[in-house]
């Protein structure tokens, strides 16, 4: 009896390690799933990188999940993600709750001002604080002279105007009313900037998708959508004044990068205080004002994040790094806008500083085949002591 | 009478069943206690700042530096919409019910229980999509838009800018998603009215309509409540669907004043804000905090529907003695 107690003992001991480093060496060897999760908007490009990248590296598998830019942060809050993805920079609340956040802008965005009025073609001249009258319901009617004072020779009619804007939180309602806040004092002090603001008229759906439906199916709606939707629904929509006051501007790829190519040298560094970064109304003659980035948020130590071992936070590394590399040449052909050579070198330098428990991470080391030999050990040292004691393995009853 | 051994049964094990089956009940009780709590605990911030002015307020304000929240369009919007699907679906559930329990012939009847019985099983998420793009605009262009036109001006409730997207077309929506499950249930009970009433009734020379008056709407009142009841707590809770055609206005604007402007009601609002909120924040608290809301008038709406079922059957009991 006794010896059985022991025997058994002596089992557990070496069971546990054995299983420990079984679980090691799958987890260490060659394959590396990669999370992340966050951003919607990003996700058709994310999808793509995914695709891409498993091609170059087929051991590198990336899960994303895009549950929304605020479920992403809240999860990197919690540490079970390797990278979040948004399109809001960190809030000074959320920076308090996840301090030591690297941001990584890895695409941009330009955001339509989208029309459907019948026989009007596009490229409607607005400007700033005619936009922010729309969607504030002071210019009711297509007619309005603000408008038609902008627009010589344009036939418009007298029909009201229909407002669709996000009802879902979203990064897309925080860059358009960061533009609006910028160029109208009454949008900033009756309305504000945020990913969910307290619109005074209109008709709220869910995501581009939806405000794009509403544009689409609905005579004399306006509404603002993102650069990719508005093009795939062939919509016609505005050129907004730029900020030297000087053109009205056609959002395009090619404006949208002027505009952030602009913005690049103001920018902070990827540590630093990014909540207050907006690259909207940039100057220049063909700079697109209505425009965002969008972000990974990644932890500069990555130690921290439950379950990452150095191999992995190795490999994120490299992914990200390729994404704002090589990654960047499948953005066009999504209608996405490429990020110009002054954010990328933020996004490197940044990248470089990312540690594991307070190394740098660098090459993986090869934790397989030890494993599988010390395994092998303590799976050939219970066979040796349960004949030695006789165990049996099944009770007596 | 020969005596019945039974095998293996003992005291011991007859205890230990009693203990699992009441854990079993528990987990009912436990989960509903843990909701409420949570839903509480969640939201204490929202009822902290703002009080009871969170049920009457109707400022919805999430931009940072001017949190105000209140719920009340939200509130008026749910008993709004899910009043208009009650209103339209129930006369209509109770007359699919009646055709197929009494009037039908036997092929219909066995082939439309079927469908109706299929529509009650269809996703919410269907009708949404199908309200979204299909019947959105015959409504908008042939019932709202005229109507807006010639009456708009003078009629508060029709005022507005036909959208499409507003109370009317997710009431619309509304009632027909609950008009199945009533109908069926509904079908059930007048089913399971004994035929030796109806036989009465037909003896005294009752036409049909007397026959439902006299025999079948009595004896199924109370089963009839629960289902209107099972179809309003639908209506009430539904999300998909509502959030797809209610036009998600927010603040003042979103009190349901108008049939053809756009509302909200407290499943749409959380659905569409929750995932893009952060934790720890007001707007958050508050979404949760509606939640509570929520919860609270759905156990109301069951509690009343149960003590109503209970009088309408000791009513009955009491005519039957008498």
């Amino acid at each position: 009896m006794k010896t059985t107690l022991l025997a058994a003992a002596f089992m557990l001991l070496l069971i546990v390690p054995a299983s420990t480093l079984h679980a090691n060496a799958q987890t260490s060897g060659q394959s590396y799933s990669i999370t992340g999760a966050g951003s919607t908007f990003i996700f058709p490009l994310m999808d793509t990188w995914r695709v891409q990248y498993n091609n170059l590296h087929s051991n590198i598998k990336l899960n994303y999940q895009s549950i929304g830019s605020g479920a992403g942060i809240n999860l990197l809050e919690k540490k079970t993600v390797d990278f979040a993805a948004s399109d809001a920079p960190l809030q000074p609340d959320e920076e308090a709750k996840a301090p030591g956040v690297l941001t990584i802008p890895d695409s941009l965005g330009g955001i339509t001002i989208s029309y459907n009025i019948p026989g009007v073609a596009k490229g409607l001249k607005l400007t700033g604080p005619v936009i922010a009258k729309i969607f504030m319901g002071t210019i009711t009617t297509w007619n309005d002279p603000a408008i038609t004072q902008l627009n010589p020779g344009i036939n418009l009619p007298n029909q009201k105007i229909l407002i669709a804007h996000r009802a879902d939180g979203s990064g897309t309602t925080y860059a358009f009313t960061d533009y609006l806040s910028k160029v109208s004092t009454d949008w900033k002090n009756q309305v504000g900037q945020g990913k969910v603001v307290p619109w005074p008229v209109g008709t709220g759906a869910q995501g581009n998708a939806g405000v794009a439906d509403i544009v689409k199916t609905t005579p004399y709606a306006c509404g603002y959508v993102e650069l990719a939707y508005a093009y795939q629904n062939n919509f016609t929509y505005a050129y907004v004044q730029n900020a030297d006051g000087n053109a009205y501007v056609e959002p395009t790829i090619a404006s949208v990068a002027a505009d952030a190519a602009q913005a690049g040298s103001n920018l902070p560094p990827a540590d630093g205080d990014w909540s207050k970064v907006s690259i909207v109304n940039q100057p220049g003659a063909n700079s697109y004002p209505i425009s965002t980035l969008t972000y990974i948020m990644v932890y500069k130590d990555m130690g921290q994040i439950s379950g990452e071992t150095p191999g992995r936070a190795a490999q994120v590394v490299d992914f990200l790094n390729w994404i704002i590399g090589d990654g960047q040449q499948y953005a066009t052909s999504l209608l996405y806008v490429p990020l110009p050579d002054s954010i990328k070198k933020i996004d490197q330098q940044g990248l470089a500083e990312i540690q594991f428990n307070g190394s740098a991470v660098s090459a993986v080391p090869e934790f397989g085949p030890v494993a599988a030999l010390v395994l092998a050990v303590a799976v050939g040292s219970i066979i040796l002591v349960s004949s030695r004691t006789g165990l049996k393995l099944a009770p007596k009853l | 009478m020969e005596s019945v051994k039974l095998k293996g049964g003992s005291a011991s094990l007859d205890k230990v069943f009693k203990i699992g089956v009441t854990i079993a009940a528990m987990y009912v009780l436990v989960v509903v206690v843990l909701i409420a709590v949570q839903l509480g605990s969640g939201s204490y911030q929202i009822w902290a700042k703002e009080g009871i002015s969170f049920l009457t307020g109707s400022d919805w304000n999430a931009v940072h530096g001017r949190e105000s929240f209140g719920a009340a369009p939200y509130i008026a919007g749910t008993f709004v919409t899910a009043g208009l699907a009650m209103l339209i679906g129930l006369p209509v559930s109770i007359g699919i019910a009646m055709f197929l329990s009494e009037l039908a012939p036997k092929f219909l009847r066995t082939a439309l229980s079927f469908v109706v019985e299929l529509l009650a099983a269809v996703p919410s998420v269907i009708y949404g999509l199908w309200g979204l793009f299909i019947l959105r605009d015959y409504l908008r262009n042939w019932i709202e838009a005229p109507i807006s036109s010639t009456l708009g001006n003078n009629v508060w409730f029709l005022s507005g800018t036909p959208f499409g997207l507003d109370v009317f077309t997710a009431s619309i929506v509304l009632a027909i998603m609950i008009i199945p499950t009533i109908a069926s249930i509904s079908r059930e009970i007048m089913i399971a009215v004994p035929n030796s009433q109806r036989e009465a009734a037909y003896m005294l020379g009752a036409t049909k309509w007397e026959v439902f008056k006299m025999a079948v709407i009595p004896y199924s009142k109370s089963g009839l409540v629960g289902a209107s009841i099972l179809g309003l707590g639908r209506a009430v809770g539904e999300t998909m669907a509502v959030t797809m055609l209610i036009g998600n206005a927010t603040g003042p604007s979103a009190f349901p004043s108008s049939l053809f402007s756009p509302g909200q009601t407290m499943s749409s609002i959380i659905a569409n804000e929750f995932a893009e909120a952060s934790q720890g924040t007001l707007h958050m608290a508050a979404l949760i905090g509606i939640g509570l809301i929520l919860f609270v008038i759905a156990l109301s709406i069951n509690v009343v529907a149960q003590l109503l079922v209970s009088k309408v059957v000791k009513a009955h009991e009491g005519a039957i003695i008498a």
